[in-house]
């Protein structure tokens, strides 16, 4: 029996008739169109499909979208504000934080959570804020040098938090 | 990955859910934060006709000091208890555990609770709630029932919790700064291969050993405890008591590691985790 769900993604508010099996990764990738926020392991690993619910990164392969019905929901489309990109975004654009770009979404969600509470993390609590989140491709230590430019950007008076 | 379909019941107190527990019987799942329930679903695992959330009923999440000891709700995730700043002064072990569970997104979502009923033989909680002689209550039909840790891990994903009974509260007590948790992870899972939990009360010249990840459930290391007791934490007693720590079990054996590579990490994390500790007091 389906299940109404309102959730606000990205400031917006969805309302679908789901199914509650349904998980919060498909609800924003089939339903809302959202497909910047990656399947990659579906077994709660990789940390590709990182988004912030209600604030806090989860992985949406392993929510019901039932789960986060009321709830808000950042994902990787939501970060850019009036055609500029968030500091993260630009930090691991310009630090070369990543290669083939599939763990990125989730990489960059994760950092965002850590920054909100810990504005200057030093490498080591960035590795293990970014623990759940699998590369294949960078060998992370570029990811910790974006991250590590990202917390000076958004330290910088006037920059989005 | 797509669970099998299921029915979805969100009562908004425990009564309420106790009584769907009664009435749907061993057909429903409960779930709290998902993080042992959705893989299992996904997995097809588990495929319960009805899943009762019991992530809106209020007053499930806290932690708080009553008695002389602190309470801890069973929908606590790991998270809050990680950043705890009670428990980092009250029982430092919690939180000293808590950042070994998963990683960051497993910690925002799943519970202290949820984990405790799953009882995974390689999870990190039992080896805490043990080593801290815990207390667990529960909630049935026939009202509260307060089961001691020691008693509560039956077997592998089996324990003492009835079928119609939803774990509420941890208890732990209040504890020295004189605790450790030393752990070889399962890189891939972040689960334990050997996890081992140790509490040194100084003046009762007394500790208690929790070990999990090595048997099919989660266990107190008498013999390493009756070893100590009494004695200095020398690295000599240490060593001597540490080598104590798989008698009479039978360690599990797989890929990762064989039954006798557990048993030797169990040693080797025991006399680890004690010097820690000791150090600490």
């Amino acid at each position: 029996m389906k299940t109404s769900v309102n959730i606000r993604v990205n400031g917006t508010l969805r309302t679908h008739d789901v199914e509650p099996r349904v998980l919060l990764v498909h609800f924003l990738r089939d339903l809302c169109g959202l497909t910047g926020t990656h399947v990659g392991c579906e077994t709660t690993l990789c940390g590709a499909c990182t988004v912030l619910l209600n604030g806090q990164a989860v992985k949406a392969c392993t929510i019901l979208a039932v789960q986060a019905d009321g709830g808000e929901v950042t994902t990787i489309e939501g970060l850019a504000s009036n055609g500029r990109l968030h500091p993260v975004q630009e930090a691991f654009w310009e630090c070369h934080g990543l290669q083939c770009g599939f763990c990125t979404p989730g990489m960059i969600l994760a950092s965002v959570e850590l920054l909100q509470h810990n504005p200057q993390p030093s490498r080591e609590e960035i590795a293990h804020a970014i623990d759940g989140n699998l590369c294949r491709c960078t060998g992370y230590s570029h990811i910790i040098d974006a991250v590590q430019c990202a917390a000076k950007k958004m330290a910088q008076p006037g920059e989005a938090k | 990955m797509i669970p099998a379909a299921f029915d979805y019941l969100r009562p908004q107190t425990l009564e309420e859910a106790v009584n769907l527990l009664v009435q749907h019987g061993e057909t429903a799942k409960l779930l709290a934060g998902g993080h042992s329930l959705i893989p299992a679903l996904k997995l097809r695992l588990a495929q319960p006709k009805t899943v009762i959330d019991i992530g809106r009923i209020a007053d499930l999440s806290y932690i708080r000091e009553e008695d002389g000891r602190i309470a801890v709700g069973a929908m606590t995730t790991h998270r809050a208890i990680e950043a705890s700043a009670l428990l980092e002064e009250k029982c430092p072990l919690l939180p000293e555990v808590a950042r070994h569970v998963g990683d960051v997104q497993v910690r925002n979502r799943g519970t202290l609770g949820g984990s405790l009923v799953h009882a995974d033989p390689a999870a990190d909680w039992p080896a805490a709630i043990l080593a801290l002689n815990a207390e667990v209550v529960t909630v049935g039909p026939k009202g509260p029932r307060v089961i001691a840790a020691k008693i509560f891990f039956i077997d592998l994903f089996q324990t003492a919790l009835r079928p119609d009974e939803i774990l509420r509260e941890i208890r732990v007590p209040v504890t020295a700064k004189s605790v450790a948790y030393v752990k070889t992870v399962q890189r891939a899972s972040g689960f334990a291969i050997a996890g081992v939990a140790v509490v040194v009360k100084a003046a009762a010249k007394t500790v208690s050993v929790g070990i999990t990840g090595v048997a099919a459930k989660a266990y107190r290391a008498t013999a390493v405890e009756t070893k100590l007791a009494g004695q200095p934490l020398s690295a000599e007693n240490i060593a001597a008591a540490a080598a104590r720590a798989a008698n009479r079990i039978e360690p599990l054996g797989d890929i990762h590691a064989s039954a006798e590579y557990r048993a030797h990490l169990a040693r080797l994390n025991t006399r680890r985790a004690l010097g820690v500790a000791a150090s600490r007091a």
